[in-house]
């Protein structure tokens, strides 16, 4: 039987991971690889590197980065951010991603998930999409941490990503995202019921209950969490325990 | 030393970085006289079948690797390259394998389930061989394919269930194959390759 995923997700500025602190600003925390390894070492089914560098020297050292890690930890390894055209693609794989995750650049140009999936195969081609409930009910697809909203129909743009060749979604709550009050089951259920992909339920989780709550009640095939394990409110291990509890599979 | 076959179509570096991390000598080898050399083989592969045999073919690795294979040179493929060394291929229409392990390469019927098979499966142990020394029922390896091998039980060492019996590891011989990718299986996988590494060495 196929596992349900814990992946923990990372945030690299600059080839160092950052973390938003109350919103005053970014603090750096920690060197991506060792984090990686740390993460791996704790049962980690995958690893999500999610670049925010906005600099041409930052994407450089995110390649070496990933880079590194890939000669460290041996779990798949997932990089999103800022990647826009097959050739970011490309080179990101070479260091030794096994998976692309887009967002922005997709929704402006969904062309580019049938280019990539097309080059490099689905298997590589993670679609993130953040969405927002509509006051009218419904989901809206929005960009650069919620301040744009495309007014996309999320349900719809899924489908869309599927068809044209998308591997997995990566799904981000906007309206749970940071709240620890746990995942929107409503949206990853409504997601995961239209699509015959991988969705993996992003945004919210505060507590282990929160973990298990996702699989029992929606499709979602894994879940992303960043700072509750980087704050080690919890680690992998604990999570893990507990689906294992609820008769959840997990791998060992 | 274990020569990784460079052929166009694989995911080299991954092979690569674990092997090195484990200090096991590797190179990786894009001309097929050079495998007379190697003691061990690891033929990678990611994509379809029918592109791939062409590009093995083409590259003129393909009667090189059956040639070491038929001289008792430990061989590894992994996911496609697993795929390879069975005689026929159904995917994108019928074509030629290597012929090194009886049976054929049919997509997965998933019964409604998901398909690539993506993910952490766990598996069951059929038959002990070589490369499933410390490899236990229950154990995950990171699968990523649409398509599986059909073969005898007496080949199959390791296989998966979903829906339907996925070989895992495979092997006849000297000959060895991984559905799943042994470079992304964390603990388990590596112990795959360091017991094929202890193959290689003695």
């Amino acid at each position: 039987m196929l596992a349900k995923r814990i992946i923990p997700c990372l945030d690299v500025r600059d080839g160092k991971v950052v973390k938003g602190v109350n919103f005053v600003g970014i603090k750096e925390v920690g060197d991506p690889v060792q984090c990686a390894i740390e993460y791996d070492r704790q049962g980690a089914d995958e690893i999500t590197f999610l670049d925010i560098t906005a600099t041409h020297e930052g994407r450089s050292t995110m390649i070496d980065v990933v880079r590194n890690t890939a000669k460290n930890v041996f779990v798949p390894l997932t990089v999103g951010g800022g990647i826009r055209t097959v050739d970011d693609f490309r080179e990101l794989l070479r260091a030794g991603a096994d998976k692309i995750s887009v967002n922005s650049a997709a929704v402006r140009n969904p062309q580019l998930i049938s280019e990539a999936a097309d080059k490099f195969g689905s298997q590589c081609v993670v679609v993130a999409i953040d969405a927002r409930r509509k006051a009218e009910g419904g989901f809206t697809v929005v960009v650069n941490g919620g301040r744009i909203d495309m007014q996309m129909d999320a349900i719809e743009w899924a489908k869309e990503c599927e068809r044209r060749g998308a591997g997995e979604i990566l799904l981000t709550s906007m309206d749970t995202d940071g709240c620890k009050q746990g995942f929107d089951l409503e949206l990853t259920d409504a997601i995961s019921k239209v699509v015959n992909i991988p969705v993996i339920a992003s945004g919210g989780c505060g507590t282990l209950d929160h973990f298990s709550e996702v699989f029992e009640k929606t499709g979602a095939d894994a879940a992303l969490a960043a700072s509750l394990f980087h704050f080690k409110e919890l680690t992998v291990q604990q999570v893990k325990e507990h689906l294992r509890m609820h008769n959840i599979p997990v791998r060992k | 030393m274990i020569h990784i076959v460079d052929y166009g179509a694989g995911n080299l570096f991954s092979v690569k970085n674990a092997l090195d991390y484990l200090h096991i000598e590797n190179k990786i080898t894009a001309n097929p006289a050079d495998l007379a050399e190697a003691d061990g083989i690891i033929l990678p592969g990611v994509g379809a079948f029918r592109d791939a045999m062409t590009m093995l073919n083409g590259s003129g690795f393909t009667e090189e690797i059956k040639k070491q294979a038929a001289a008792g040179k430990p061989l590894l493929g992994i996911c496609l390259g697993m795929q390879m060394l069975f005689e026929k291929g159904y995917e994108f229409g019928e074509s030629d394998g290597l012929g090194l392990i009886p049976g054929c390469v049919q997509l997965i019927d998933g019964g409604g389930l998901k398909i690539p098979h993506m993910g952490w499966n766990d598996l069951t142990v059929l038959h002990d061989c070589a490369l499933s020394a410390d490899v236990a029922d229950g154990d995950y390896v990171y699968f990523v394919h649409s398509y599986r091998a059909e073969t005898s039980d007496e080949y199959i060492s390791c296989y998966a269930t979903y829906n339907e019996k996925i070989p895992g590891l495979v092997f006849r011989g000297n000959v060895y194959g991984a559905q799943f990718h042994p470079e992304k299986s964390g603990q388990v996988g590596m112990q795959i390759l360091k017991n094929f590494a202890k193959l290689v060495t003695t």
